[in-house]
């Protein structure tokens, strides 16, 4: 025992249209650790963190956060507690990365509330986090595709929250950059005790920086567990449909595999 | 490029710009005063507007030009709020009350209470304002698709737009005989406006201008779009649909004293973005500003430049707006 959980998802189902898009979903997510979701595409991993962060209502099942059913909270509590950084947050906007960082505080407060000094010095935190002094009066839509994440990243650590929820933070970028923003991810939750809950498609990736990992497959959970309990030749033959090579990666301690070919009866599956 | 803010983003020079704005503002609303028929220099306006002095130069400035040049002043904020609320929650940098049918909305069932239940005259901003929120509800719908679609949002309020204004056009001829300066209010005109219609408007202008300035930051977190508007704690539907009615209230009332006044929910906005970004906190006081000044230049030129004869104020809005537009599209 010991272990806290921070999240509860009990028993979730969420439909599109008659059709479930994830059914029967249960995990708990470990307090103060980094979690990470992998699966193949159209498994939703994107419906479940949508969910979670309240933007897609499930039609059974319930969402606690610390004890706490989601959908029953103010709005603003909630963004006080947990941030999220979607996937498509690249509207051409012309804010400035100080701007956006700002927004970040709008739930810690309302018009008879609110410090000015505490928000300034924790917008300007965010920014030392995250490394973006320097760019901090720039336009966002002028930033590179990695300084443009951190700088999302940045406006969902102005929040204070306790867990992180990011979808696939690390798509459309190069690998320099991608590696950049999973070390800033594992730093918050070494340095600032945030919990991470992360969707990866990259799965040596998630294997590498989170503490657990849960599987994904036909919109159901088929596997959590520690790193070694995942990467084993029957979840990647089963899951992802590949054949792979696994070896230790000394460095960190951890599984890391390459696909060797297409398992057979999977080829032409596609489409 | 350097990390300097640049000037666009100062505070200043934000500042001064809007400063600079009621400054023409004023400057129009003395001009709009004294041009006409009788043309007045200002010693001889503010004595007439501060004692009554029975001459007619008091009768022109105080029954016909001063609350004309005020209700300009007033159906162009409105009308440029409007539309930069719209924009805003729509997506879309061409929505505009006009273009995207909302003020048809207002304007069919304005229309009717005032052709056909000339008695229940007094209701007539209100029944517009359900009009107006009619003709907005009915974009949403079909511009809804798993979010807000820019494009159809567009497509909608064309369609939108017609319909509504066919309803208008149909009112009209059918009851031909009943309606004065049916022409007028097709094009949206001050003609003949006074007081009565300043009442009418005022308190909209007032209780909008107050909110939009207080939740001008909502508005601001809102177009970052909807799930990340919802991470940061704000109740997505409650702001969308509270500034659409905001927006469709604003436009209502302007439309059932002065007609379909088009344009100036398009041009206001996107020059303020031009001149100051897209930060609401500055652009809904800008665009108020902004929006009164155009509609008053615009309407003592409408006014004097063909003088005796006197063209509807929104033609002249047209001939600014249209040019407007297509630049807008071809950017």
């Amino acid at each position: 025992m010991g272990k806290e959980f921070i999240l509860d998802i009990e028993d979730v189902n969420v439909s599109y249209k008659d059709k479930n898009v994830i059914e029967e979903i249960n995990l708990q997510i470990p307090k103060g650790k980094i979690v990470a979701v992998v699966g193949p595409n159209g498994c939703g991993k994107t419906t479940l963190i949508r969910t979670i962060s309240r933007s897609i209502k499930p039609n059974k099942g319930k969402i606690l956060l610390n004890g706490e059913n989601i959908f029953k909270m103010k709005i603003k509590y909630l963004a006080r507690k947990m941030a999220v950084l979607s996937q498509n947050n690249t509207n051409s906007n012309d804010v400035t990365v100080k701007n956006l960082v700002q927004y970040g505080r709008f739930s810690h407060k309302s018009w008879w509330k609110g410090s000015e000094i505490e928000d300034s010095k924790i917008i300007n935190w965010a920014i030392k986090m995250t490394k973006l002094d320097a760019l901090s009066h720039r336009k966002i839509n002028t930033l590179s595709g990695g300084e443009r994440q951190r700088a999302w990243i940045a406006m969902a650590l102005a929040q204070k929250p306790e867990i992180l929820l990011l979808d696939e933070p690390t798509t459309y970028l190069d690998i320099a950059h991608q590696l950049e923003i999973l070390e800033l991810i594992s730093k918050l939750n070494k340095e600032e005790g945030i919990t991470i809950l992360m969707v990866l498609h990259d799965i040596n990736h998630a294997v590498r920086f989170s503490d657990e990992l849960i599987v994904l497959k036909d919109r159901r959970v088929v596997r959590q567990g520690d790193p070694w309990m995942i990467i084993e030749s029957e979840v990647l033959q089963e899951v992802f449909h590949v054949e792979a090579e696994i070896i230790m990666d000394r460095e960190n301690h951890r599984p890391i595999f390459y696909a060797t070919k297409v398992q057979n009866e999977h080829k032409g599956d596609e489409k | 490029m350097e990390n300097e803010e640049s000037l666009k983003d100062k505070k200043g020079y934000k500042i001064s710009i809007i400063v600079i704005i009621a400054l023409l503002l004023v400057f129009g609303f003395i001009l709009g005063n004294a041009k006409g028929t009788i043309s007045l220099n200002v010693e001889r306006i503010f004595e007439v507007i501060m004692n009554d002095d029975g001459s007619s130069d008091r009768m022109v400035i105080w029954n016909i030009r001063l609350p004309r040049m005020i209700l300009a002043a007033l159906v162009g904020c409105n009308l440029a709020l409007s539309g930069a609320i719209l924009q805003g929650v729509m997506k879309n940098p061409l929505a505009d009350p006009s273009i995207i049918g909302i003020s048809s909305g207002a304007g069919l069932f304005a229309i009717v209470i005032l052709v056909i239940f000339p008695q229940y005259q007094h209701l007539v901003p209100l029944v517009a304002f359900c009009g107006a929120m009619l003709a907005a509800i009915i974009i949403y719908i079909l511009a809804w698709k798993g979010g807000i679609q820019p494009t159809r949002v567009i497509l909608a309020g064309v369609a939108v737009s017609a319909l509504f204004g066919a309803g208008i056009s149909g009112t009209l001829v059918l009851f031909s005989d009943r309606v004065h300066g049916a022409l007028t209010f097709m094009n949206g005109s001050l003609s003949s406006r006074s007081w009565p219609e300043v009442q009418t408007i005022l308190p909209y202008t007032i209780i909008g201008m107050i909110l939009v300035v207080i939740f001008a930051n909502k508005l601001n977190i809102l177009v970052l779009g909807d799930d990340v508007a919802r991470g940061l704690g704000l109740n997505v539907e409650v702001t969308r649909i509270g500034f659409t009615a905001l927006a469709a209230l604003m436009a209502a009332s302007a439309v059932s004293v002065v007609g379909l006044l088009g344009f100036v929910g398009l041009i206001v906005p996107h020059s303020v973005r031009l001149l100051l970004g897209n930060d609401y906190k500055y652009m809904f006081p800008a665009s108020a500003l902004l929006g009164a000044t155009l509609v008053i230049f615009s309407d003592t030129f409408a006014r004097t430049v063909f003088s005796p004869v006197e063209i509807p104020v929104g033609i002249v809005m047209a001939v600014l707006g249209a040019p407007f537009f297509l630049y807008l599209l071809r950017r």
